[in-house]
């Protein structure tokens, strides 16, 4: 009981602290900005923890916090394995393939009026299908390695980057062009240095939603099938085991390099289109 | 259509020499090295079998279309529409929860950008771990929250899966509709204010009505996520109804047409309730007096 109660002291201290700081005359500065969520997270974590010990819950249902951190320090060498696997051979690859193939395809169907205006509900009404039912198609055809969940984050990945990258490639203005012909600016000239830069806000957003999708698709695809590595498979093998402290710990991998990609695109979005007003505020 | 013949005709081959038939380079473990085009050139006779196997690596539309309909329209013609190997009936398991986690996810984006727009604190603290829940990927998260509920005494395989679209649903909530409550200008609150309306009144008759265009596009990603959600939330559970179900019964049976037509009617499900929505937007924004 000492435990749930000290979390639950714990939480209204944070919560207090958080109000001050919030409240505060430094609100607006970076590292209130930073150590505010971070309390907050810090917060739940305590409260997890508390209510774990505090009313006995056996690990094989809901594992402490520290139980899941010391199984993830003494465990490297399979998460390791398995990220090596999923991550960088899957869903890395694929989501290379597919965003590039979609953002070239994108150029190209541009040139032509008709197929971007068809294109844009068509592809608006897939992006919002449940694609990762194609899963086990894909490992069917590809086998049960890499390539099939490289495949599988292809097409999760395409169809976001495509139409974000169509519509981006539409956002200069008339003036805008006229400027360009009036600098005797071709096709190619007026794509590289006015319409490709003014599309770099879409782009990024496009990129931004597939990298989450791309690690979606790439454990569920090992779901389906897979060498005896990889975190979906050590995710569902570890279910049935009941080894589920393991189970957290791959989700804490997996939830840290979803955000890190996340950080990474969206760091590369900010240097890039360092012009645009929503990274100028 | 015009890749069902290369991507079957190893399969057509592989059946047409079992059945007795002369095939260029005999035996299939030769076939392996040779290109599908040249197979097909060499053996003309054969590709049109390729379009009527019983386990295609790529079923012809016509064949997924034949057994849509024997799975739905068939079946209600005789009767057994609520039969277990009824599309209809998965597709019912699947859309109730889905709606569900929608009415779930949907509730608490409301409820969590209302708290973000008035509260400072929930602002800083509460944003930060939305935009991170998203990127933790749920599928790895989708086993551990049936474990959990069926330790909880849940034994209700509806649940879990409404938990998980709900997680996967409420984001786009959240982020759309706290755009929304404070797409107000700052001269429209300032106005309310000179009138003398409180807190509630000034939610009520501006904050709320101008977020309604806002809430309606967040809605139909939502929903689809949803969707998307449920579906995932059935693979990796053991569960034995609902199309996600279909399509793992269907690997791992190795029957093509159940993957198929499970896929098509989630995209069926997907565009009917994305449309639902859009029209639902159209009535209510045209009697709001906005246009969309």
């Amino acid at each position: 009981m000492i435990w749930l109660g000290f979390s639950l002291v714990f939480w209204v201290a944070a919560w207090m602290l958080n109000i001050r700081l919030a409240n505060s005359v430094y609100s607006k500065s970076l590292a209130v900005r930073i150590v505010v969520p971070l309390i907050f997270g810090a917060t739940l974590l305590v409260l997890w923890e508390g209510i774990v010990r505090g009313l006995n819950v056996s690990p094989i249902i809901l594992p402490a916090p520290s139980l899941v951190a010391q199984t993830l320090a003494g465990s490297t060498d399979i998460l390791w394995i398995d990220l090596k696997q999923t991550v960088l051979k899957g869903a890395l690859r694929g989501y290379v393939i597919g965003a590039s193939v979609a953002f070239v395809v994108a150029v190209l169907i541009d040139r032509s009026r008709f197929l971007t205006r068809g294109l844009l509900p068509i592809g608006n009404f897939v992006a919002a299908l449940p694609i990762v039912g194609i899963a086990p198609i894909l490992v069917n055809w590809f086998g049960f390695d890499w390539q099939s969940k490289a495949a599988v984050v292809v097409v999760m990945v395409f169809f976001p980057v495509l139409v974000n990258t169509v519509q981006g490639l539409r956002e200069t203005d008339a003036m805008q062009r006229d400027l360009m012909r009036t600098y005797a600016a071709g096709y190619g000239y007026t794509l590289l240095k006015l319409r490709l830069p003014a599309a770099m806000p879409f782009v990024f957003n496009g990129l931004k939603i597939a990298t989450t999708l791309a690690l979606i698709g790439a454990i569920v695809a090992e779901y389906f099938g897979s060498p005896t590595r990889g975190m979906g498979f050590r995710i569902s093998t570890g279910v049935g085991s009941l080894s589920i402290d393991l189970v957290w710990a791959e989700i804490t991998v997996a939830a840290l390099v979803g955000t890190g990609f996340y950080g990474i695109v969206a760091w590369i979005e900010k240097h890039v289109t360092f012009w645009h007003p929503s990274q100028r505020g | 259509m015009l890749a069902v013949g290369p991507m079957n005709i190893r399969g057509a081959l592989d059946v047409a020499e079992r059945s007795g038939a002369e095939i260029v380079p005999e035996g299939s473990v030769p076939r392996r090295d040779v290109r599908v085009w040249r197979l097909m050139l060499d053996n003309p006779d054969h590709v049109a079998q390729g379009y009527d196997l019983k386990r295609p690596r790529l079923p012809t539309p016509q064949q997924v279309w034949s057994e849509l309909w024997k799975t739905t329209g068939a079946m209600v013609e005789r009767g057994r529409t609520w039969s277990k190997r009824s599309l209809i009936y998965h597709s019912w398991i699947t859309l109730n929860s889905t709606l569900w986690g929608f009415l779930l996810g949907t509730s608490i984006g409301i409820l969590g950008a209302i708290a973000i727009t008035y509260s400072r604190v929930a602002d800083m603290s509460v944003m930060p771990w939305a935009i991170i829940s998203q990127t933790v990927p749920i599928v790895a998260l989708a086993p551990m929250i049936i474990v959990l509920s069926n330790q909880v005494g849940i034994e209700e395989r509806a649940v879990p899966k409404a938990i998980i679209s709900a997680y996967l649903c409420y984001f786009p909530v959240l982020v759309g509709m706290v755009k929304g409550l404070r797409s107000p200008a700052p001269a429209q609150l300032d106005l309310l204010k000179t009138y003398n309306a409180s807190g509630t009144q000034s939610f009520l008759k501006l904050r709320l009505p101008a977020s309604v265009p806002f809430l309606f596009t967040s809605l139909k990603v939502g929903i689809a996520a949803a969707l998307v959600g449920t579906i995932v939330g059935e693979l990796p559970t053991g569960a034995i109804s609902g199309l996600g179900a279909r399509i793992l019964i269907g690997d791992q049976f190795g029957n093509p047409f159940a993957i198929w037509s499970a896929l098509f009617a989630a995209a069926i499900l997907a565009g009917v309730m994305v449309t639902c929505l859009d029209v639902l937007q159209r009535v209510v924004l045209s009697r709001m007096g906005m246009r969309s």
